[in-house]
């Protein structure tokens, strides 16, 4: 592990309050370029509200955020995108009406010009796409097939596919096989290993334990929104690990 | 036996998404056909489809408006009191003797600014559902427009004013008849459809539309500033309705307190019929035009024939259930697997 190295992201002291609630308390936490970070709690314990304070959804009430050693002040979801920070939704945040290409591009859709008017260029949309899919190895019938039309696994692979399509440098991802069929897990699973040798800092909410110990290097636990355990993999057991997100060192 | 079955399921698949795109037009051709062989020496007369197109200019502006805002899975019960408003400031300011540059621009202005306030409304007073915001500017603008006016028509405009309207452009340098024109309401319908086509399909605000439509959280992580574009496509309806009231203006050459009443819900029931879905993200500039047309031939069908008006109420009412339940019957079918 790159421990020595400086972490691709680091949140220091993050805290968040939703009106009298306090979500998060002080939380810290690092993930390093080509590692993963297997994030655990029980419901309530702070994974997705941090998560989303990651990815610029939600501003923390105290705190700061350093991204490669620059701190940074995330105002939307555009702002961490653009910094490389790309986040997996729980529920997949894809639009099912739309093609595949399309929801890998929403938002950043290459476009082409014509005199004054930019048009969208659906040529491009699928060629990258395709690229894309290849370099990843998802395999679907085609980039102009509609998200509503795919499995569950098919699904959370385009979602995964586009977390990476603008050279994302870290990848958060909320519970990525929890809605998957169990053959389908394994596929999602081997995805974020390919995207960890290229690099890719990646970040891992689950519950499940064979993901952390599948693809994780390092795990940490909150529990009651504060920072309660951290260890790397090879110095902990799942009993262990199991007994943090209930709150039992 | 299974073979036949495979055939005709694999058939399906192929034909579907024809039908699903094109499915409303050919429901469109058959009404065409009944009606021709119903009313044959009228129906498809010149001067009866030159008619049908001017009775529906109007309208297909209000539909192709709310079916944005339903595209987004929203509503807009405003448009009809939108046009009564943007027709009565046209009229008022016509009155006054306004050149008519400033005549024809006032109803656009106006109708853009009522769609804004909606928008703004329902996304800065951040109102449960679109349906509460513009079920509230229905009454408000109307009550405005009539405010406006002392409730009285005020009639008479311009030749330049009532042009977009009431315009014909000649074709006898195509050796055809002096009766046989083109009405320029009709040139307008296809000029707007053709810009919101484009809008909508080809460019990145289009593209959100559809996807704030089919899942508004994805667009919102995407970086998508949906409250904006929400605002966009009501201030885009009202201007539409305002287009609508400067059709109106030139048809009817008055403004009058009951232009456009309850027509937001012709223009809603032309997007279902054209196969807008009320859950967003679903349909197709061209269905809506399709929808349109269809209520315009069944009115203009069931009027050549004498049908009595309150037969064409429930028959128009039974369309729309009907085309609902052909596409629940085709969605069935196309997601057999």
């Amino acid at each position: 592990m790159s421990s020595t190295t400086n972490p691709l992201l680091e949140a220091k002291g993050i805290t968040k309050y939703f009106g009298t609630i306090t979500a998060l308390e002080n939380v810290n936490l690092k993930v390093h370029a080509g590692e993963c970070l297997g994030v655990v709690g029980d419901n309530g314990a702070g994974k997705s509200t941090l998560m989303k304070v990651l990815s610029g959804l939600y501003k923390p009430s105290a705190g700061s955020l350093f991204f490669q050693g620059k701190e940074e002040v995330l105002e939307s979801p555009r702002d961490s995108q653009n910094l490389g920070l790309e986040m997996v939704y729980q529920d997949l945040a894809l639009a099912g009406n739309l093609p595949i290409g399309e929801n890998i591009f929403l938002g950043r859709e290459p476009t082409k010009n014509l005199g004054i008017i930019k048009l969208l260029d659906f040529n491009k949309i699928k060629e990258l796409t395709n690229a894309h899919l290849d370099k990843l190895k998802i395999n679907v019938k085609s980039a102009d097939q509609k998200v509503e039309e795919l499995s569950g696994g098919q699904r959370q692979a385009v979602a995964i596919a586009r977390s990476t399509a603008f050279n994302a440098k870290v990848v958060i991802m909320d519970e990525p096989t929890a809605a998957l069929a169990i053959k389908e897990v394994g596929k999602v699973l081997d995805l974020i290993n390919s995207l960890k040798k290229t690099g890719v800092g990646v970040i891992v909410i689950s519950h499940r334990m064979d993901d952390i110990f599948t693809v994780c290097d390092r795990v940490m636990a909150l529990f009651q929104g504060t920072n309660f355990a951290e260890a790397s993999l090879s110095n902990t057991s799942r009993d262990e690990v199991i007994g943090w997100i209930m709150g039992k060192k | 036996m299974e073979d036949k079955d495979k055939k005709i399921v694999s058939l399906h698949l192929k034909l579907m998404p024809y039908l699903e795109k094109y499915g409303i037009l050919l429901l469109l051709v058959i009404m065409i056909l009944v009606m021709h062989i119903l009313q044959p020496d009228v129906f498809l007369s010149w001067r009866n489809v030159t008619n049908v197109f001017k009775q529906i200019s109007w309208q297909s502006m209000l539909a192709l408006g709310v079916f944005m805002v339903i595209v987004t899975a929203g509503i807009d019960l405003s448009v009809g009191s939108i046009m009564m408003l943007s027709l009565m400031i046209l009229a008022v300011v016509a009155k006054a003797g306004a050149p008519w540059y400033i005549v024809v621009i006032t109803p656009l202005i106006a109708g853009f600014l009522c769609g804004l306030f909606n928008g703004l409304g329902i996304t800065l007073l951040r109102m449960p559902h679109p349906f509460i915001m513009t079920l509230g500017t229905l009454y408000i603008f109307r009550g405005t427009g009539n405010l406006i006016s002392g409730g009285t028509p005020i009639s008479g405009f311009t030749d330049e004013v009532r042009y977009l309207g009431h315009g014909r452009i000649d074709l006898q340098w195509l050796g055809l008849e002096k009766s046989q024109y083109l009405p320029v309401s009709l040139v307008l319908i296809a000029i707007v459809y053709i810009i919101f086509w484009i809008f909508l399909n080809h460019s990145k605000t289009g593209k959100w539309i559809y996807a704030i439509g089919g899942n508004p959280n994805a667009a919102r992580a995407s970086g998508i500033n949906v409250n904006k574009i929400l605002v966009i496509v009501y201030s885009l309806c009202g201007f539409l309705s305002g287009i609508g009231a400067l059709i109106l203006a030139g048809r009817t050459d008055s403004g009058y307190p009951n232009a456009g009443l309850q027509s937001e819900l012709d223009a809603i029931a032309a997007c279902i019929i054209g196969g807008a879905s009320f859950f967003g993200g679903r349909g197709t500039v061209l269905g809506v035009f399709a929808g349109v047309m269809i209520m315009g031939i069944l009115r203009n069908g069931l009027n050549l024939m004498d049908v009595s008006s309150f037969w064409q109420q429930v028959l128009i009412g039974s369309i729309i259930v009907l085309a609902v339940y052909i596409d629940v019957l085709r969605r069935d079918l196309g997601t057999r697997k």
